[in-house]
């Protein structure tokens, strides 16, 4: 058996969402190779052949996957599936777009945002909103999986893995990549970060959220999240939203600042080792579900904390 | 510009469903259901698009029980000119529907197939992306603007770290994202003329689909339970719980 790992990366570093991938595929089993499909993105091959347990890297370098846009991916990886029993792709936005054109073009299902491996052909994964787990048995020949970071550890690095460069598809293809403006941030990333503060709709205003949630989040060396609602008022960028349609995170301390803890909210965040809530009203359900509960007026419980730390 | 839009009918997104005791599924048994919210925002833009003069006409598709004509119903009372109802009280899961879906196309022939980026209850995110592999069509997911350029369309999508605009070629697929818009409330004269709005009527086998599953159920569970927390007094309280939880 074999298995293919879709690279995460930015053609300049490796996501470490890769080695939580790489991780899965382990524990699905047979020998894990790892595609790094990009533009000048060297380094991260040589980086994805650091991995523990890799075999082999397959670098394909070329304007047309630079992006990573579906529809190149898919010539580029469909073909190389003769060789593989299994797909596995981080269910990043990337890999949620390409992988169901993959798994459509092979004629099987895909798996979406596993959280288990019971064996190669079980698998677990959240439904409605995390609020019940499915174990599926897949009988398609070949599987197409997307995997959720958070629920693995990511493998380690002491791997030297041969780098084999392949072919990028030969364009146009039927999409094609305009501009993009990314948020900059030195922040770390919030799907992979150790501590996230994330702010609600309480705050009130972006200069509140900015005050108050982002001098906390320094302090703490988090990531910063965002409920739907602060992201829907402009409070905080699309990107921060956590929750069943926007990022899952799990990390050692998530603090919910304003945040009511709607069901869509804590898909996305009751994973999380520590869970701290500040709101004022102490009906909230994010009580629920915190490990430690403050009743108190953010805006003047935030700073005291931040001072406190 | 005809656009197609496939809706499903879900469980609502307020209600805090239950798993059944015998691990079967989730009960669904007098469960309120809603069309899945990524749809309306997926029929708001294309009427948007018809009322704006982009679109020519716009036709609502629904794969299931026959109550899914409600969510058709509500679609049209949005402004959807017109319904297809492809009725079975099978699971219909994502490539089944992505199937049935392409053989819809052939008869319709749209220019632009516009979808949820994801329905609520299977939470899978893939309709839309098998639906433009198996057309062979581009796609242009999680759509947070969508614009005409003469034949082709300019979409600026939700990735992670930010915003991606992509063009594609006509005939596409697009799935909307949250932010794309807010979807309007049908008002009442427009619910009553929903009501003469034509629905046809189809099976799955009209298309010769075979829509028998390639995933088998092998149990569906309660998620862990979080331990009960505790409530804390003051801010320091707080932050002592959390150093000697190691936290900080």
């Amino acid at each position: 058996m074999a298995v293919l790992v879709i690279a995460e990366h930015d053609n300049a570093a490796l996501n470490d969402a890769t080695h939580k991938v790489v991780t899965a595929a382990a524990k699905f089993g047979g020998d894990v190779d790892v595609l790094v499909a990009g533009e000048g993105a060297g380094d991260v091959a040589a980086s994805a052949a650091k991995i523990s347990g890799v075999r082999k890297v397959v670098h394909a370098d070329g304007a047309s996957v630079a992006k990573q846009l579906a529809e190149a991916m898919e010539a580029l990886v469909v073909p190389m599936m003769d060789g593989y029993d299994a797909v596995f792709i981080p269910a990043t936005t990337m890999g949620k777009n390409v992988a169901p054109r993959i798994a459509a073009k092979l004629d099987v299902m895909q798996l979406s945002d596993i959280t288990d491996v019971i064996d190669s052909e079980t698998f677990e994964r959240p439904i409605y909103a995390g609020n019940a787990i499915l174990t599926v048995k897949s009988s398609d020949a070949k599987k197409v999986v997307t995997v959720r970071g958070t629920a693995f550890d990511a493998a380690g690095e002491d791997g030297s893995a041969s780098v084999e460069t392949t072919e990028a598809p030969a364009g146009p293809f039927k999409s094609e990549f305009v501009s993009e403006q990314m948020v900059k941030s030195d922040r770390p990333e919030l799907a992979g970060a150790k501590r996230v503060v994330s702010g609600g709709r309480a705050l009130g205003s972006k200069e509140e959220f900015d005050r108050l949630i982002v001098p906390l989040a320094d302090k703490l060396e988090a990531a910063v999240g965002a409920s739907r609602a602060a992201v829907d008022a402009g409070y905080a960028p699309n990107d921060y939203q956590v929750g069943q349609t926007g990022k899952i995170v799990a990390p050692e301390l998530y603090v919910a600042v304003g945040i009511s803890g709607a069901i869509q909210h804590l898909a996305g965040m009751k994973d999380s080792k520590i869970i701290v809530a500040i709101n004022k009203d102490e009906e909230a359900p994010i009580f629920q579900v915190a490990d430690y509960g403050l009743v108190a007026d953010l805006f003047s419980a935030v700073p005291e904390l931040t001072d406190a730390l | 510009m005809k656009v197609l839009v496939p809706v499903k009918r879900v469980i609502d997104y307020n209600v805090k469903v239950r798993v059944k005791p015998d691990q079967t599924g989730v009960d669904l048994a007098n469960v309120k259901m809603s069309m899945n919210p990524f749809d309306e925002i997926s029929v708001e833009e294309a009427v948007r698009m018809k009322e704006a003069g982009t679109a020519t006409e716009v036709v609502i598709v629904s794969i299931g029980p026959k109550q899914a004509q409600e969510t058709i119903r509500t679609a049209l009372a949005m402004g959807g000119d017109r319904g297809i109802l492809i009725n079975t009280d099978e699971t219909v899961e994502p490539l089944a529907v992505a199937k049935i879906l392409a053989k819809v196309i052939a008869d319709e022939s749209p220019d632009l197939v516009l979808l949820g980026k994801q329905a609520i209850d299977d939470d899978s995110n893939q309709t839309g992306q098998m639906l433009a592999a198996l057309l062979d069509w581009p796609q242009g997911t999680f759509a947070y603007k969508i614009e005409k350029d003469g034949d082709a369309l300019t979409v600026t999508r939700e990735v992670d770290g930010g915003l991606q605009t992509v063009k594609l070629a006509t005939p596409a697929i697009v799935t909307v994202d949250l932010r794309l818009n807010e979807p309007r409330y049908a008002s009442l004269p427009n619910i009553m003329k929903a009501k003469k709005k034509p629905i046809d009527e189809k099976a799955p086998g009209d298309y010769g689909v075979d829509i028998s599953p390639r995933l088998s159920v092998v149990k569906v569970t309660e998620p862990p339970v979080r331990e009960a927390g505790e409530k804390v007094e003051d801010v320091a309280t707080l932050v002592s719980k959390l150093k000697s939880a190691g936290a900080i």
